[in-house]
């Protein structure tokens, strides 16, 4: 394997897999995934989104997906927030349950989030800025989250 | 007048944010310049505007995105266009949905396969191929996701191999990102 990035590793995708060749062809994108995840895991201005929140909210996003491994590799970076990587804690004890409520809604109920879910964080003092860095991290997760779960399958039957 | 869009369509919508995008007259140097806006280049979408908010992630999203959707070899672009469309309609995001239906439609010469998934949903009649990308991409899309070794299978059956596969994890993955941005951010409206 030419790369170490949490995505291949997480997918447990090695240099005998069936992938493997595929992969080193594009390894520009893994490059880039791994870029990505520095980006919004712990951006340079992080907002109102301090860095372990950041990897609290990863690993929760994670786990309501069902991706226990990668969200362990989250949940390590989350200090002080670390009880709301659990999907089951709903985040009013942080005073961040709106954001909870709305980053669940975005990862696993997508297609019903609406006009009024944005308006919900406006409503709550969050601002434009902040409301675009947590749609980034989601949105981040989404896609990295499903190339492990792809790259798993493809190795189980490309062996 | 606006209307808000909620019907599959491949005639492209506007894009109206729901927040307020970066004003370009505000904008720091770092995002003037992931937004590549030079004195004879100011044009810049308000979707783009808007995730200038982050422009750390933008820095970054813009060159993957363009790799996962045209670097060359592996999957042909319309195939990939295919996934990023199966993404897009399992979360029901109508502008990603007419922006790829439409390049799909381009790439094929051909509206063929996408009336069809906009008229009949899931069970469209494709075929083998078409069916198996868009079944797969629909599976790998789902929160969880629930793609399993008989979707991969029936891609290989298809006549798939390692390299086309891995493109089409790529292209549907990366629309469970672009879906999150567009379908969360902003409203698919016709402006009358």
């Amino acid at each position: 394997m030419a790369q170490d990035t949490t995505a291949l590793r997480v997918a447990g995708s090695t240099a005998a897999s069936g992938s493997a060749a595929a992969v080193e062809r594009r390894a520009n994108i893994f490059g880039m995934t791994q870029q990505a995840e520095v980006a919004v895991l712990r951006p340079r201005d992080c907002g109102r989104w301090p860095h372990g929140l950041r990897a609290a909210m990863a690993a929760r996003i994670a786990a309501l997906n069902g991706e226990p491994e990668l969200a362990g590799h989250y949940r390590t970076d989350a200090g002080d927030y670390a009880a709301l990587a659990d999907p089951s804690v709903d985040g009013s004890g942080q005073g961040l349950a709106e954001v909870m409520a709305f980053m669940d809604k975005v990862a696993v109920e997508t297609r019903d989030v609406s006009a009024p879910d944005i308006a919900s964080l406006q409503a709550a003092g969050i601002g434009d800025a902040d409301i675009v860095r947590l749609c980034e991290l989601n949105a981040f997760l989404a896609y990295q989250l499903r190339v492990i779960a792809g790259l798993r399958v493809l190795n189980e039957v490309y062996a | 007048m606006t209307r808000v869009i909620t019907k599959f369509t491949r005639n492209v919508p506007h894009w109206q944010p729901r927040l307020k995008p970066v004003d370009l007259e505000e904008a720091s140097q770092e995002q003037l310049d992931a937004l590549k806006v030079t004195p004879s280049n100011t044009k810049v979408s308000e979707y783009v505007l808007t995730l200038a908010h982050d422009v750390e992630s933008l820095k970054v999203r813009s060159p993957l995105f363009n790799a996962i959707m045209y670097d060359e070899g592996g999957m042909s672009r319309s195939e990939r266009e295919l996934g990023a469309l199966g993404a897009s309609m399992v979360n029901h995001c109508i502008y990603c949905a007419a922006v790829h239906a439409a390049r799909h439609a381009q790439l094929e010469k051909s509206t063929d396969v996408t009336d069809k998934l906009f008229r009949d949903g899931a069970r469209a009649d494709l075929s083998p191929r078409d069916r198996a990308i868009f079944d797969f991409a629909v599976a790998l899309s789902e929160a969880p996701p629930r793609v399993g070794q008989e979707h991969v299978a029936a891609l290989r059956d298809a006549g798939l191999d390692e390299a086309e596969v891995l493109d089409l994890i790529l292209s549907s993955a990366l629309f469970g990102w672009a879906n999150r941005l567009m379908h969360v951010l902003g409203d698919p409206v016709r402006v009358s």
